[in-house]
């Protein structure tokens, strides 16, 4: 066996024990910090395939930044465990008949001859100089740069619409404002209402 | 591999939008209320300039730029003009309203220009990707327009119904694109359709051309996808409804011939059978329910459904004349639309929405010339001569009856007239019941202006429709 190939079993055991310990541990917090691990370690299988700019890309924007949001969304809302576990059972023969498609499907598409190894030839090993990184950003800036420049656009419509639909002015401020104030009449603050007197017995 | 400088003068349009784009988002932080109108004239001489760098680049003959994703021909630069246009009329018929609302902000203005480039993007992409990220655009800018009242309930559940379905569809269209991305192995439009001229057409090939008609069918809102165009008409402010009913029609028009019509015309067979339902289908179902409604936003909405069917007609004839004719019918349907929603815009006024049909009741008695104009563009869209609805339609079903497709022709026809009573008794409304309000209707000299001119130009462009139609087959190749 060669250190490829060790190299390759550990990752994906490692893999396979986060990506099970993120559905089973009860902390949701010991669950976010399971599923760095498994991004960690799916991006150790992705640099074994050479795809060093996507290995890259899911430590620094799955691990250093989705992760932590997630986690800060966790233990802000403080969920409780208990509650989110209590349709188990019920649900279980969903959940299960959902996976059983899922695993069927996977079996027929494997078993498709046109997916087997021999017409998935290995792509060439490119020497150690190559950098994948460089080719993805000569494409990007040469033959995509228009659609590449739209996408920027489009993110940019994006955090507007958000700002424009979430963004309030603090509307607990203290502060005053004169001429609201004088503009006021006695209708908005006091209110005369007529009723009948009470009877004495 | 470095694009050289003349390419980027052709894109000059859309360089410039987007800059006026950022440039009034950031002047508008430093502008206060009083000021707002600064944010919207900017936005409105920006369509200007836009129109007229766009007339002043545009080349004489079809050039492909930046790697072939980008298309400048003369179909680009007529259906951008109109674009500006009618988004021009858009912004100029909701200013009064939205300021009446305290809704008057530079956020608004701003998006509409970031949906017209997306428009842009979309009229002269030449890739699967560039019509994919210019529809993106446009309907992330519209979602957001859709949300912009966000205290009112309707708005924002129309905003969600339209985002969900709108994410739908985009789904169906992509993967529609990636199943011709994986038998063609291309991206650009030109080599998609060399490739299936030269081979025949597949199974997986048709599959993809099923799953685009089905997401274009959504963006368009043809029967069976129409079910979120009522709901987002009637929920969405009114000069939302007036913005996303009127220009993004001519950018669907585009998408639809650059998709339909220059990536799979080879497949031209097997697409027109799938149009023609979709077409006789929004025909019927539009015309019919149109006629149960009371809310003239929802009519209307319903009535985009119909108009639909006759866009589809038009580009499912698949030759030069039938292209001409949708392209004809798709202009002056969102000027029509423009001018119909601009109608209630005028109407309304503070804490008051004219959305209802009884809303418009002796409208002849408080004002006879909006009358008119409102009886102008409904006759418009019924089709009565000798308004310029009539000589669309017209020159459609020509389109059609050339394919020697009489009964589909006949069922149009049967289909408009069942249509033509629901245009008709708003007229009815307007001129023979009396009013239930008399309160004055918007003074605003512009809106009252622009209205007048669309219902002019409504009017003028049935009784000449000469040079507007030979632009149109000029135009197509």
């Amino acid at each position: 066996m060669d250190f490829e190939r060790i190299v390759f079993y550990v990752f994906a055991t490692i893999l396979v024990f986060a990506a099970t310990r993120v559905i089973t541990v009860r902390n949701p917090v010991h669950a976010a910090l399971h599923l760095v691990l498994a991004f960690f370690t799916a991006a150790g299988l992705w640099m074994l395939l050479e795809a060093e700019f996507l290995a890259i890309t899911l430590v620094l924007v799955y691990v250093g930044a989705v992760m932590v949001l997630f986690l800060f969304v966790v233990m802000m809302l403080d969920i409780n465990v208990a509650v989110v576990r209590e349709g188990f059972i019920r649900n279980l023969p969903v959940g299960l008949t959902v996976a059983g498609l899922m695993i069927l499907e996977l079996w027929l598409v494997m078993k498709n001859k046109a997916f087997d190894a021999a017409h998935m030839p290995a792509p060439m090993p490119r020497g150690a100089d190559y950098s994948n990184t460089r080719e993805l950003g000569s494409v990007l800036y040469t033959d995509y740069v228009y659609p590449f420049e739209i996408a920027a656009v489009i993110l940019v419509v994006a955090i507007i619409a958000a700002i424009a639909l979430t963004h309030r002015k603090a509307h607990n401020s203290k502060k005053q404002d004169p001429s609201e104030q004088v503009k006021i009449r006695r209708g908005d603050r006091v209110r005369i209402i007529k009723m009948e007197a009470e009877s004495r017995d | 591999m470095i694009v050289p400088a003349s390419e980027f003068v052709m894109i000059l349009p859309e360089i410039f939008v987007l800059s006026m784009a950022c440039i009034i988002l950031v002047l508008d932080l430093f502008l206060k209320d009083s000021e707002r109108n600064i944010s919207y004239w900017l936005a409105q001489l920006t369509l200007v300039f836009a129109a007229v760098i766009t007339l002043s680049v545009d080349p004489d003959e079809t050039q492909l730029l930046f790697f072939g994703t980008f298309i400048a021909d003369a179909m680009g630069a007529v259906l951008k003009v109109f674009i500006y246009l009618v988004a021009g009329l858009a912004f100029l018929y909701s200013r009064h309203y939205l300021s009446v609302r305290g809704l008057f902000k530079g956020e608004y203005y701003v998006l509409g220009l970031f949906g017209v480039l997306g428009m842009m993007v979309m009229v002269s992409a030449h890739s699967l990707l560039t019509v994919y990220l210019g529809l993106e655009l446009l309907s992330l800018s519209l979602y957001a327009m859709v949300a912009f009242n966000r205290d009112s309930y309707p708005c924002s559940e129309a905003a969600m119904k339209y985002f969900v379905l709108g994410a739908l569809a985009s789904g169906m269209l992509l993967y529609g694109m990636s199943i011709l991305y994986g038998m063609t192995g291309t991206l650009d439009i030109g080599l998609i359709a060399d490739t299936l001229d030269r081979g025949e057409s597949s199974v997986p090939v048709v599959f993809a051309t099923v799953f685009i008609v089905v997401g274009l069918a959504f963006k368009l809102g043809a029967v069976p996808f129409h079910m979120w165009v009522p709901d987002v008409y009637q929920g969405a402010p009114t000069p939302v409804t007036l913005y996303l009913g009127s220009a993004p029609k001519i950018a669907a028009f585009a998408m639809i011939m650059r998709l339909l019509a220059e990536s799979v015309g080879a497949l031209q067979s097997e697409w027109q059978g799938m149009l023609v339902l979709l077409a006789v289908l929004s025909l019927g179902i539009g015309n019919v329910v149109a006629i149960a409604q009371t809310n003239l936003k929802r009519m209307l909405a319903y009535s985009t459904i119909s108009h639909v069917g006759f866009l589809l007609l038009g580009i499912l004839a698949g030759t030069p004349a039938g292209y001409s004719a949708a392209m004809f019918y798709i202009i002056t349907y969102a000027l029509m639309a423009a001018g119909a929603f601009g109608m209630i815009i005028l109407l309304s006024r503070a804490g008051f929405e004219a959305d209802e049909i009884d809303d418009f009741k002796g409208l002849n008695q408080r004002n006879p010339w909006f009358a008119l104009v409102m009886l102008i563009l409904m006759f418009s869209m019924a089709g009565v001569p000798p308004t310029v609805g009539f000589y669309a339609k017209l020159s459609v079903l020509q389109a059609v009856v050339d394919l020697d497709m009489i009964w589909l022709a006949g069922a149009a026809v049967f289909f408009s007239v069942i249509g033509a009573y629901y245009y008709i008794r708003l007229v009815k409304i307007m001129y023979f019941d009396d009013p239930a309000d008399d309160a004055p209707l918007a003074s605003d000299f512009d809106l009252r202006f622009a209205l007048s001119a669309n219902g002019v130009v409504i009017l003028l462009l049935g009784l000449f429709p000469g040079s507007l139609m030979a632009l149109c087959s000029q135009v197509i190749p």
